[in-house]
């Protein structure tokens, strides 16, 4: 399973490389939410999948009896969902000011900090 | 301005002007003190620690070859300091003039005195600024800030090169301190890395003492006024690249590399120069390419290491700067007087300027070569010591006969001309004597010009000979310095040369259209290093322009395939693991999860629709949730479903007001598409041949044993987020806290402030 999430991973990977190409700031906003996703799966999968036995101490015992999912990627992934939420929510509120202001949600056609040469007198 | 008030102003400008005299005649004084020592064969040295742990110490250093360039400093520096304060006390940044002028003696003093070789750069860096704040002092022109600028470029470039030559010293013999590295000349000439050390410190000292090719800095230095061409670019600085040739002499010369850089380029310096010089008609470009020569002369002497070289060069060197400091000096009064400098123009100023005149006709003297001037002790021993030159006397001899010919001839255009032959010409003012202050400096050099040639024994034991003791190590080395030797071949070629000048000098004005019409034809280095400047400029301007072109599309471009390339490469080169992918716990609902992921993510890329892509979003993001959930981690299923929900809901808020995609999804990306699919390939490569590996479950072990006893936790992965790495999470939710307050920043101010 975790070769196939591997091949999974890649595809979410080359779509948001692909939106974040995008002169559409919008597309590029589509990319962060899919890298970001792309990344957590990455590490979860790394930390290798166990079916059906979630990190958990049973009552009276002091450790987890027998195997249990891997606890540590996962609290790296909780950690990484709500820090990419965080950017994302950002990023959006940036574009959206960004296009109140300038009318475009093109990048190429944002350059108010970083004018054209041939503009510049 | 009132009256009370310019009178008032006049009187501190006395007061500042005349401090800095006493101040640096008090230096010379406080090295005079030296002399007994040193003529004694006693060195002196003193020191703090620096930075102890680098090996860096700021230690100085006393014996005849830094005393003598003390004594050269402070005692023309004193005289400079009495010249100026009459000669430019009216200019309104006269007090900083006066402090550009002492700190650049303090720092001077610091390069022939420092021990350290890290101390003596910063010293020499220092004069690099000073030099260029006194060339740049009339900043109002462009000359000025051209010249000045010029000179620090070539002078810093040259001193970067200088400092690495310092490091891999300091890595060779494990020490920076000049007095230990001399001792270890032999472990340093055997190194493999002495050519490259010497060529990087020559860089140095050619560029600071103005050599072929990079000689082109100094006359155009002369943008300075006039006491700092005197002092700086004449007497002391342009000295300090032959000073520092001198000091490291005992422990590079005697290679044939040492030999031949020194030979060729201290020669080749010296005859283009004496030409240069000789078709000047600006009396101070003239002595500034006069003073080009002296430098060639004395580095070419350092290249030997016989008894007479040195003493030739010890003598030179105090000659030089006595006679030359003193007719810069005198061309600034004639410039003042007259307000010109024009060789062709100038004439019959004896009558106005008697004494002008006289101190003049004195120092050129000397410069030309005459008895019983210390000029002419110093023109036979040249003469002895090219003679005496192993491998090619002639030519050096051929070289130094050419160079001094020309120098008389200069010599007396310089000199003799303006103030002796007439002249029909009408000044711009009427020429008048100088006033005391300007003329004591020129008379004090001039006369011991006359004196150290009649005396010689005054310099000879208590400044060359030591000098040359410092060079070779071995007092006995230095020859006697008299004015009668016998009649000899160096005695012979003098008289040649006082033929051969006489001859050039009289045909001077019909030499000089024919030189012209020469150079006039050769591209100068001047241009050269212009031309060079504006194309770096312009190759600046070019690099800036690709890199920084303000389109997001080509920083993003650049960034991924960076990542893409590096990711590349790495699993190349470190010959990662590649086992064929297992499948075999895949069940169909994997599957099933797997290809609704990459649908979504696919439909989310190609379309149009902005509620298409919203809706495959949300997909994507709960097929995500559901691999948390399936994979025993419903702690981060809840989370991500939350973030999911808030993702869409925002999307959608945002969307509300933004235009559709359609415009954009016509277009086709081939290359985009190649590198997206290049960083997704290496992604998934990388992270099967990490799945190939066996897991290290060293941390995820030490948390599952101490979720409950240290943190009375169940739930683990709670704790290592409560517990255990508490101050990430706290960091987690300040970022945001950060990200909302800025996003709740941005949405307040809607209307644009400036909306053009």
């Amino acid at each position: 399973m975790e070769s196939l999430l591997a091949i999974a991973i890649g595809v979410l990977v080359a779509t948001s490389v692909y939106l974040m190409l995008a002169r559409n700031v919008l597309r590029f906003i589509f990319g962060l939410v899919l890298i970001s996703n792309a990344a957590n799966l990455t590490l979860f999968v790394a930390g290798r999948l166990t079916a059906g036995i979630p990190p958990l101490i049973k009552k009276g015992e002091i450790a987890p009896v027998g195997p249990v999912a891997n606890a540590l990627p996962q609290a790296l992934v909780l950690t990484a969902i709500v820090i990419g939420f965080g950017l994302f929510a950002f990023a959006l509120v940036l574009m959206f000011r960004t296009y109140t202001t300038l009318g475009t949600l093109y990048s190429d056609e944002m350059r108010v900090a970083e004018p054209r040469e041939d503009t510049v007198i | 301005m009132d009256v009370p008030n310019q009178a008032a102003e006049w009187k501190t400008n006395i007061v500042a002007g005349l401090f800095p005299v006493f101040l640096s005649a008090l230096i010379f004084s406080w090295f005079l003190t030296f002399i007994p020592s040193v003529a004694d064969g006693v060195s002196t040295r003193f020191g703090i620690d620096w930075i102890p742990s680098l090996g860096i110490s700021l230690s100085f250093f006393i014996d005849g070859l830094s005393l003598t360039f003390a004594l050269l400093i402070s005692g023309i520096g004193t005289l400079v300091f009495l010249y100026s304060s009459s000669y430019i006390k009216n200019h309104h940044h006269f007090h900083r003039f006066l402090l550009y002028l002492f700190l650049f003696m303090l720092s001077m003093l610091g390069v022939v005195l420092a021990d350290n070789l890290i101390s003596l750069f910063v010293f020499w860096e220092l004069t690099t600024i000073t030099s260029y704040l006194l060339i740049g002092f009339s900043h109002e022109t462009h000359k000025g800030r051209h010249s000045a600028l010029q000179a620090l470029l070539i002078t810093g470039a040259g001193a970067l090169a200088m400092l690495a030559g310092f490091i891999l010293i300091g890595l060779t013999v494990n020490s920076f301190e000049l007095s230990e590295i001399i001792l270890e000349a032999d472990t340093l000439r055997a190194h493999e890395l002495y050519a490259p050390i010497l060529l990087l410190i020559l860089f140095g000292t050619f560029t600071k003492s103005a050599q072929f090719p990079f000689h082109f800095w100094l006359p155009n230095a002369m943008a300075a006024p006039t006491p700092v061409s005197s002092f700086l670019h004449s007497a002391t600085m342009v000295k300090a690249g032959v000073y520092l040739m001198a000091r490291l002499h005992p422990a590079f010369a005697g290679t044939d590399l040492w030999l031949w850089m020194l030979t060729i380029f201290g020669a080749t310096t010296a005859v283009i120069s004496s030409i240069l010089a000789f078709r000047q008609t600006d009396l101070k470009l003239a002595l500034a390419y006069t003073t080009l020569m002296a430098l060639g002369t004395l580095t070419l002497f350092l290249g030997q290491e016989s008894g007479y070289a040195m003493t030739a060069f010890a003598t030179f060197l105090i000659v030089h700067s006595l006679y030359k400091a003193a007719l810069f000096l005198v061309v600034g009064c004639v410039d003042n007087a007259t307000g010109t400098r024009d060789a062709n123009t100038l004439g019959g100023l004896a009558k106005a300027m008697p004494i002008t005149a006289i101190v003049a006709a004195l120092a050129a003297m000397s410069m030309a070569g005459f008895p019983p001037f210390l000029g002419f002790i110093g023109k036979e021993l040249k003469y002895a010591g090219a003679l005496g030159v192993a491998s090619e006397p002639i030519l050096v001899a051929g070289a130094v006969l050419v160079a001094n010919s020309l120098m008389f001839a200069v010599a007396a255009i310089v000199a003799f001309r303006p103030f002796w032959v007439s002249s029909k010409t009408t000044y711009p003012k009427q020429p008048q004597e100088a006033p005391f202050a300007m003329l004591a400096g020129p008379i004090i050099l001039a006369s011991l010009g006359i004196l150290f040639g009649i005396y010689p024994d005054i310099i000879e034991k208590t400044l060359v000979a030591p000098t040359v003791a410092s060079l070779l190590g071995n007092i006995e080395q230095s020859k006697e310095l008299k004015l009668w030797a016998g009649v000899n071949l160096p005695l012979i070629l003098s008289i040649c040369t006082v033929i051969l000048g006489l001859a050039l000098y009289l045909q001077h004005q019909k030499l000089r259209p024919a030189l012209d019409g020469i150079f006039a034809k050769l591209p100068t280095f001047d241009q050269g290093w212009d031309k060079f400047l504006l194309k770096f400029k312009d190759f600046a301007a070019w690099q800036t322009r690709v890199q920084q072109s303000g389109n997001l599309h080509q920083y993003m471009f650049v960034v991924f395939f960076v990542v893409f390339a590096s990711l590349a490469t790495t699993t190349a080169l470190k010959n990662a693991i590649f086992k064929p992918p297992d499948f075999s716990n895949v069940t169909w609902l994997g599957v099933g999860l797997v290809l609704l992921i990459i649908g979504a993510a696919i439909i989310t890329t190609v379309t149009a629709s902005r509620i298409t892509a919203m809706a495959t979003l949300g997909v994507l993001g709960i097929g995500v949730a559901i691999v948390f959930i399936g994979f025993s981690a419903p702690d981060v299923a809840i989370t991500q479903l939350l973030v999911e929900t808030l993702i869409v809901v925002l999307v959608a808020i945002a969307l509300l007001r933004l235009p559709n995609l359609e415009t954009e999804a016509g277009q086709r990306r081939p290359l985009d598409a190649i590198l997206a699919i290049s960083v997704g390939s290496i992604v998934t490569l990388i992270l099967l041949s990490v799945l190939s590996l066996p897991l290290d479950r060293r941390v995820t072990d030490f948390f599952e044993q101490a979720s409950w006893p240290e943190a009375f936790g169940r739930n683990i992965v709670n704790v290592i987020l409560v517990d255990f790495r508490a101050l990430d999470t706290f960091g987690e939710i300040a970022v945001i806290v950060i990200a909302a307050l800025s996003a709740y920043a941005l949405l307040r101010t809607t209307t644009p402030q400036s909306k053009k």
